[in-house]
């Protein structure tokens, strides 16, 4: 009986592994389509003026995604502007000051905020923070003001769960040496407890950006998506995204090839930040 | 150990293409198939002359799919569909296609119900999307932006109304862009200060469309050309349509398709 089971021992390593494998298999294959699809137009039309071109009329020949890219990150940092003080003092109330019980029903309520699918943000910010962008603000409310707003809830969940860790991992010698200096709790928490935790809170809100490039559906739905560089923070905006979602049903041809050449630039993008991200984390370890 | 996983990799792999040629044989013998693909402003009326047809016509089975016109064109081109539908006109390259016009449809340009303005010119409406115009006040309103609704690059109505309105010029950068007729009037029903276009079947009493050169946009000011933004609703077959796609055709060319468009308010080809 043992002795069958001993044997069977490689053959699961080996199923295990497989299945292991496989889903690293899925991201290499989905690299190499995109990569297909979108690098043939960086060859034929030129790097420069995809990259840095500033109109986008694909079915006229012009493929720039300048914009997009500006916009992206625009709503991004605004998304950051709101999501990451908000974040910060959420996991510093959860890890410092809430009480077992408070705890119990709290993190249990904000993974469901991070379970509501994204369609349901758009739909709330499209009904809610759009008209009251156009009544209180002014513009038509379809604009980089709602898009921030929404995406900086829409990442809240990211950057809580990371930084909460984060800070919990700071050692209770640190605290129990900071009170014992005669500082208060705040003073702890400012003084030593963020600090410490520092690396983690930035890997935080990177993962946060992350989330907020690649948001797609939400921001289709309250961004507007005029195609122009929004010149003030109440003029719609379109995304890399965005781009890509709005105009996948009707493209063929080179048109469909410039969507995954935005799609390329994206997932550059995306790479750019996880790597950052687990950089910093890296170092804390190290340190 | 990495060879194994290879091979087995390849395994998957062969597996997966053998049940795809499977499941592509499984046509059910005594149906016949009729597969359509296109324009998302046409297909919601296929789908309701497919119901109809297949009622009266239980041995037929027809696929309707959105896509796009420009999509349903390539389809139809590479014959991957039987019938490709387009509301768009088709393009030099694209001729070699049997063009079937089914009806016509009008694009209405709609504004908020709250907007008092009833008349425009063909002129203001298109220096409104090349943003020339970009403040009510100069079309009679109150001192306020003008927010206007595009569709995106690729969409038929958009083509059309690009070819039909705007003439070489192009429409602005700065213009908001939705990516259906629905999320269009969508945001024309709750922004009282946009504008924006959409079929005119689509329209009802949460937008009010204006009169383009005093002409309103009904059925009947299409019929008789007063009203000038008009599309067609095509659809097309490489070559000669299969014996399956013929009897579709002719359903929806006979009176009672025609009938059946009219009351989705579209304009039949032949009356």
């Amino acid at each position: 009986m043992t002795e069958k089971a001993v044997k069977r021992e490689p053959y699961i390593k080996l199923i295990l592994t497989i299945f292991a494998l496989s889903s690293i298999f899925f991201l290499f294959l989905i690299f190499i389509f995109i990569l297909a699809e979108g690098i043939q137009l960086f060859f034929k039309v030129g790097f420069l003026k995809i990259i840095f071109g500033f109109k986008w009329a694909p079915t006229k020949g012009s493929f720039g995604i300048f914009p997009m890219i500006v916009s992206s990150f625009f709503v991004t940092f605004g998304a950051l502007i709101l999501g990451a003080p908000l974040g910060l003092a959420c996991a510093t109330y959860l890890a410092e000051y809430a009480g077992k019980k408070r705890k119990l029903f709290l993190k249990p309520a904000l993974e469901l905020l991070a379970g509501i699918p994204s369609v349901v943000y758009g739909f709330l910010g499209l009904i809610y923070i759009v008209p009251l962008v156009r009544n209180y603000l002014g513009g038509s409310g379809f604009s980089l003001v709602s898009t921030s707003v929404v995406l900086g809830v829409m990442i809240l969940p990211t950057i809580i769960s990371i930084s909460y860790d984060a800070l919990v991992s700071v050692p209770k010698a640190y605290r129990e040496g900071s009170l014992a200096m005669g500082a208060t709790k705040w003073q702890t928490i400012y003084k030593v407890v963020i600090p410490t935790a520092k690396s983690g809170i930035l890997a935080s809100f990177i993962l946060g950006m992350g989330r907020a490039v690649g948001e797609t559906m939400a921001v289709i739905m309250v961004a507007g998506n005029a195609l122009k560089i929004p010149t003030s923070v109440l003029a719609p905006l379109r995304t890399l995204t965005s781009n890509i979602a709005l105009e996948l049903a009707y493209a063929s041809g080179d048109h469909r090839k410039s969507l995954f050449s935005t799609g390329l630039v994206l997932l550059v993008i995306i790479m750019f930040l996880n790597y950052f991200a687990n950089f910093v984390v890296k170092k804390r370890i190290i340190k | 150990m990495q060879n194994k996983i290879y091979l087995f990799l390849l395994l998957v792999i062969v597996l997966a293409c053998q049940n795809n040629k499977k499941e592509s044989k499984v046509v059910k013998h005594n149906k016949q198939v009729v597969n359509i693909a296109g324009s998302t402003s046409v297909m919601p009326f296929t789908e309701k002359l497919a119901e109809y047809f297949m009622v009266s016509k239980p041995e037929f089975i027809l696929n309707v799919q959105a896509g796009g016109s420009t999509a349903g064109i390539q389809a139809a081109l590479n014959k991957t569909v039987d019938i490709g539908m387009s509301s768009r006109e088709l393009k030099e390259e694209e001729k070699v296609l049997k063009e079937i016009p089914i009806c016509y449809d009008g694009i209405a340009i709609v504004v908020n119900p709250a907007n008092p303005i009833k008349e425009l010119t063909l002129e203001q409406v298109k220096k409104v999307f090349e943003r020339k115009i970009i403040n009510w006040k100069e079309l009679g309103w109150i001192d306020r932006e003008i927010d206007a609704v595009t569709r995106e690059e690729g969409s038929g109505t958009r083509g059309a109304f690009e070819e039909l309105v705007m003439g070489k010029s192009h429409i602005d950068d700065s213009v908001m862009v939705q990516d259906s007729n629905g999320s269009v009037k969508e945001v024309v029903r709750t922004d009282p200060y946009s504008i924006g276009y959409i079929s005119l079947g689509i329209i009802d009493s949460a937008v009010k469309s204006v009169k383009i050169e005093g002409v309103d946009a009904t059925v009947e000011n299409i019929k008789s050309n007063k009203y000038k933004i008009v599309r067609p609703f095509l659809y097309l077959t490489n070559g000669e349509p299969t014996p399956a796609s013929k009897v579709f055709i002719d359903f929806v060319l006979s009176k009672e398709g025609q009938t059946l468009l009219k009351k989705e308010g579209l304009v039949p080809v032949n009356d």
